[in-house]
């Protein structure tokens, strides 16, 4: 009918972006990963140990960063929403912002705590006679994944515990159940599908993490920094793209996963 | 102002409606709504009551071979905005981003009216509808009552052809609700417009329509005034919906419906129409029964139970033969207890018979 | 309740926590803003590497805002009636489209970029022009764009509303620009804002779409991060956190107001 018409113009501009700039690119990148040297890089990455260290060691990271910002960010979540004090609403305000921030500005704070003459580098001179300097090593890409990671695990398990019935845990404790009985049987699992999904999105935010990595300029290899090296130095763009692809899988998965649990997808920062 | 001189009448032919799942949401239907009647469409949820009244509003689309007029003018397929009808919804559809006086004004500033007639006619349904000190409010800050009368004052101020309103009264409480409707009426009747009204309370339609259609699975059950349906209900559906039925099955012997021992004599017009010894359902209404003294009575039982309910007395009576406790209302501060017995009266011309279905089984 | 020991140990951890997020923004703004950040504050607050930044970068600093505005302007007529069709038609290709615009969420800043340059690198008055990294933003921020405005449009009862505008004689476009527009102005505006805020930051995909004379100021910050002095860095820091905290700041304050009312 008439109205449909209607309706479809108003996704034209949208059809055409999302054809011409995203779905085409892609699958352009996918035909040129499998026709190139004959869709050998798949082969290459599977065999390689460049790669698949490379893989291996990203994967890694960005699981350790994920498993270390939940515990820490449930701590800090939970304390959040059971205690009101003074401007705790600025803290919160404070703790969103860095959701945002790009993955330089996130590398450069890490410099700024653990470069050379960083917070770290200052308070080791003062206790030890000697700088710690963390920035450029594994633990800097750790200490700046998780900044990324922390925000967005307290948001979200602020958002479940603020939803979470408080009857629920007088009913426990009219059982009499202690706090750590309460901890685990109910609050927990009233966390649980939180936690997951931001899990999830800081498990593709820190696989994809280009931004801090490529400050920090370390030797460690992490599967963006791959990438970009395969690209420029190698010009092998052939490799290039089916890393990028299998990177982009992933990052998709955690993705799907995490909006299975009903989580919406925060900005990428990183 | 007057809309009797825009109103129109509605004629729906063969008007029939299947969703896009295959379900039949109406049957086919002919309907006709006299220039300046107010039709109320009665009926439970999922009746197609609502469908109907999207349907003449043009929200929805009939099937292929119905056809809607208003007046002399097709608008089967024209779609709502070009119908000129003034609709009320059932949540208000207030446009939240509009104080008061921009939602009354909408359907003028829509078809490009100037400024100076905008605020005229505005100032009229502020003034028709107590409105003026509301003019520049929210919507957030009107009360359920005056939301609702700034929908109807947005709807009717471009004086449209028919007036479709989906149980406007729905969200407001009981008493407020008592006091609108003969508010509605009123305005209704003075404009001239003609009008359709969907409701699902049948105090609401009675007090309302001119004429009630009681709808049906999709289908129109009865059609008529408030009256005929009332009183010569044609089916158990109708009887039950509006009102409270007794309803008991008994044979017909002679010029009367027997029940074992006991009897209720008939009027000619009903014993004469049905075959001696047929089973019929006899229905009557609790406040047209009477409770008089046992011996003086053909129809004789016991009361079961009886609750005060301050204007009347609901007694519950077993009469023998009578499978169901048989209602009647008792309107003298008289007092009742298990077990007193008691004969029943029931006017003649107060009884309705219908032939019994077997399968059908409902409960008063 | 009396307050045990957890409390004040939780109460110790969560300020650790924030002190971890919130020191080193402090620290990049004071370093900016300090003569020799190896002496410390003591040896004096000064502008002076501010200056130098605004001469060596300010070129990054107008193309970020240009850049910045153009995309939101894009996501505004892109995004929102593609919005308004998502929540209004539930077909397949309404899921397709969904789905196409969720992905760039999905796939990592560096795929897209490549994706891009496979296919439009070879036309090189469009590869060299600043157009090339707005494509990229406009893909990767058009998903958030939609996903507030359809947020919004789930939450109020548009269908009935438009219905109320139809009845009363509203075509189409009147009731698109009258009802609907209006109506999803709080997603539009926190829309607004994470566009203008993501494109700003935006550093994976535009590295690789940047020409040496397309430089943003992510591309800038990651350039001064590589080559300049502490100092420096820390003032182009400063400026570029001084552009977005503002955003920051706004979307904070609009989500928080209908909370209170409701």
């Amino acid at each position: 009918m008439k109205q449909n018409k209607q309706y479809l113009l108003l996704i034209i501009p949208a059809l055409i972006v999302s054809l011409a700039f995203f779905l085409l690119p892609m699958a352009k990148l996918l035909w040129l990963s499998l026709t190139e040297q004959h869709g050998i890089s798949y082969w290459y990455i599977l065999t390689k140990p460049v790669y698949l260290k490379s893989l291996g060691s990203t994967f890694l990271l960005s699981a350790v960063v994920t498993i270390t910002s939940l515990v820490i960010a449930t701590i800090v979540g939970l304390f959040l929403t059971r205690h009101a004090f003074r401007g705790k609403s600025i803290l919160v305000a404070m703790l969103s912002f860095p959701l945002v921030f790009p993955g330089v500005v996130i590398g450069f704070f890490v410099i700024m705590l653990a470069g050379r003459q960083g917070l770290f580098a200052e308070l080791g001179l003062a206790l030890t006679g000697e700088r710690w300097t963390l920035a450029y090593s594994i633990a800097g890409l750790f200490i700046g994944y998780l900044y990324f990671s922390i925000p967005r695990v307290v948001l979200t398990v602020m958002g479940a515990a603020e939803k979470l019935d408080h009857n629920l845990i007088e009913a426990g404790r009219s059982l009499g159940a202690n706090r750590w009985q309460l901890l685990r049987d109910v609050t927990l699992p009233a966390l649980t599908p939180g936690l997951i999904s931001s899990g999830s999105i800081c498990f593709a935010t820190s696989m994809g993490a280009f931004g801090t990595a490529f400050t920090l300029a370390t030797n460690l290899n992490v599967l963006p920094m791959t990438i970009y090296t395969e690209f420029t130095l190698n010009a092998n763009f052939a490799m290039a793209a089916a890393l990028s692809l299998i990177l982009g899988f992933i990052t998709w998965l955690c993705l799907t996963i995490a909006r299975r649990q009903g989580g919406s997808s925060l900005g990428m920062g990183g | 102002m007057n809309n009797a001189s825009t109103s129109v009448a509605i004629t729906l032919k063969q008007v029939q409606k299947t969703f896009s799942d295959g379900t039949l949401a109406l049957k086919p239907l002919d309907l006709h709504i006299e220039k300046g009647e107010i039709l109320v469409l009665l009926g439970p949820s999922g009746c197609g009551k609502t469908t109907t009244l999207r349907l003449i509003a043009g929200l929805e689309f009939c099937d292929q071979g119905g056809q809607i007029l208003f007046g002399d003018r097709d608008v089967t397929s024209i779609a709502i905005e070009q119908r000129r009808v003034g609709m009320v919804f059932q949540s208000y559809a207030l446009f939240p981003n509009m104080n008061v006086s921009e939602n009354i004004a909408y359907g003028l500033r829509v078809r490009g009216e100037s400024k100076a007639l905008k605020e005229k006619k505005v100032q009229e349904m502020l003034t028709l509808f107590d409105l003026e000190p509301y003019a520049e409010r929210g919507i957030d800050q009107l009360s359920g009552g005056q939301r609702q009368r700034v929908a109807l004052a947005r709807a009717i101020i471009t004086e449209p052809e028919v007036l479709l309103l989906d149980e406007p009264l729905s969200a407001l409480d009981a008493l407020l609700k008592k006091r609108l409707r003969t508010d509605i009426n009123a305005l209704l009747k003075r404009l001239g417009i003609t009008a359709v009204y969907v409701t699902h309370d049948q105090e609401e339609a009675m007090a309302m329509g001119d004429r009630i259609a009681v709808l049906d699975r999709g289908d129109i059950a009865q059609i008529g005034t408030a009256e005929d349906i009332y009183l010569s209900p044609k089916s158990e559906f109708v009887a039950n919906f509006i009102g409270q039925m007794n309803h008991f099955d008994g044979l017909l012997h002679g010029q009367a419906l027997s029940f074992k021992s006991n009897f209720m004599a008939l009027p000619e017009a009903l014993y004469s129409t049905h075959k001696e010894g047929e089973r019929l359902r006899c229905m009557t209404r609790p406040e047209d029964m009477r409770l008089i003294a046992f011996e003086d009575a053909t129809l004789k039982g016991a009361v079961f139970h009886s609750v005060f309910l301050g204007d009347r007395t609901r007694v519950l009576v077993s009469v023998e033969g009578v499978t169901e406790l048989l209602h009647v209302d008792c309107f003298e501060r008289k007092r009742y207890s298990r077990g007193d017995r008691v004969g029943l009266l029931v006017p003649p011309l107060r009884v309705v018979l219908l032939p019994t279905k077997e399968t059908e089984d409902m409960p008063c | 309740m009396k307050k045990g020991m957890s409390f004040y140990f939780q109460l110790a951890f969560t300020l650790l926590v924030c002190a971890f997020l919130i020191v080193p923004i402090f620290m990049s703004i004071t370093a900016g803003l300090t003569n020799n950040y190896f002496v410390g504050v003591k040896s004096g607050l000064t502008l002076r590497w501010v200056y130098q930044v605004w001469g060596l970068y300010s070129d990054t600093i107008w193309l970020t805002i240009n850049i910045a505005l153009v995309t939101t302007l894009v996501n505004l007529c892109v995004g929102v009636p593609c919005a308004y069709y998502l929540a209004r038609t539930r077909s397949k290709l309404s899921a397709f489209l969904d789905e196409c615009l969720t992905l760039p969420i999905a796939i990592p800043g560096m795929a897209i970029a490549l994706g891009l340059i496979s296919v439009y690198g070879g036309i090189s008055e469009f590869r060299m022009s600043w157009l090339f990294i707005l494509v990229g933003h406009v893909i990767f921020t058009l998903p958030f764009m939609v996903k507030s405005v359809l947020a919004v449009l789930q939450s109020i009862n548009f269908r009935v509303l438009e219905e109320g505008a139809a009845s009363l004689g509203a075509s189409f476009w009147q009731r698109f620009f009258h009802i609907i527009v209006p109506n999803c102005k709080t997603g539009i505006v926190s829309g607004v804002l994470m566009t203008l805020t993501l494109s700003a930051g935006e550093f994976n995909l535009t590295w690789m779409l940047h020409t040496p004379l397309t430089k943003t100021l992510p591309v800038g910050l990651a350039d001064s991060y590589a080559s300049m002095r502490l100092e420096v860095s820390s003032a182009y820091t400063l400026i570029f956190l001084g552009m977005i905290l503002p955003l920051l700041m706004a979307a904070q304050w609009l989500n928080r107001k209908p909370k209170r009312t409701a």
